[in-house]
């Protein structure tokens, strides 16, 4: 995550527009594909990315400093995406998810090794589907994860600061994640060889 | 190769193998595993490949068209527009 902002955090504290103004430019796109990928609807993103920036606009007061601004902001997204997914899937949703890896887990049962397909096949819009169908079926708790740590960038520690999770739950989670997801990739692509193999 | 007992082990140590953070011996190990474990191998690279597709789509993400004006104008800040 990036370390030096572009505005000052004395003058959103003090109500400055242009310092908020100046904190959404730099965190918008990033909050905007977190809460994308977390709810999988881009109206909704909209709305809870709006819905985020004006909580964090008017709880500026209570941010104390010991996170970066970055972190609270992704805090306060996810936080708003996962009570959005609470109210249209409330026996769905579960925040929490084991602490340990179960043996089951870690099993993989697919062993199709895919990895030979042309590049072509990974940027058909048939495979970006399959990706968009694998990531949805995570629970929200291990979407989250993966997000943070895999497709934002943020590390193990920030990631696990951002959910209110130790260290080591992250990477559990991350690795549910990322096993889960390979799972459903791997039976796609894994009949996509077999097709190529066959004719 | 015992895969109820030896491959979960291993696996559960994939996460920090993957992201550069495991122990030398740790590495070691799971690069040993890899060498004689046909399946692992393949679990591995197409964890790898997984995640790189991901992050590959990721990267190409464009924001939707009037992104900015609509959140800005959402968020009372029409002023800060032009910049």
């Amino acid at each position: 995550m990036k370390q030096e902002e572009t505005f000052s955090i004395d003058a959103l504290r003090s109500g400055d527009r242009e310092a908020f103004a100046a904190m959404v430019d730099e965190y918008s796109p990033k909050l905007y594909r977190l809460a994308l990928r977390m709810l999988g609807d881009p109206q909704e993103a909209e709305d809870v990315l709006q819905d985020s920036l004006l909580k964090a606009y008017h709880a500026i007061d209570k941010f104390e400093g010991r996170s970066k601004v970055g972190t609270w902001l992704y805090r306060i997204t996810s936080n708003e995406a996962l009570m959005r997914l609470r109210k249209k899937q409330p026996a769905l949703v579960s925040v929490d998810e084991p602490i340990q890896l179960d043996k089951g887990d870690m099993v993989p049962r697919q062993l199709e090794d895919w990895c030979c397909l042309p590049e072509d096949e990974f940027m058909t819009a048939e495979a970006m589907v399959q990706l968009d169908q694998a990531m949805e079926e995570l629970s929200p708790a291990l979407k989250a994860a993966f997000i943070l740590r895999d497709l934002q960038g943020l590390s193990t520690e920030e990631a696990a600061e951002t959910l209110e999770i130790s260290e080591s739950a992250l990477k559990t989670r991350l690795s549910r994640a990322r096993l889960q997801l390979r799972e459903s990739l791997s039976i796609y692509f894994g009949d996509r060889v077999k097709e190529f193999m066959h004719g | 190769m015992d895969k109820e007992q030896h491959c979960p082990d291993l696996l559960s140590e994939l996460a920090d193998f993957m992201d550069g953070t495991a122990t030398i011996e740790v590495c070691a190990e799971i690069e040993k595993h890899m060498a004689e474990c046909p399946d692992c191998r393949v679990m591995v690279d197409t964890l790898e490949k997984t995640i790189y597709l991901y992050r590959n789509r990721e990267e190409r993400f464009e924001l939707p068209s009037g992104f900015r004006e609509r959140l800005f104008t959402s968020l009372h800040l029409e002023d800060y527009l032009k910049d």
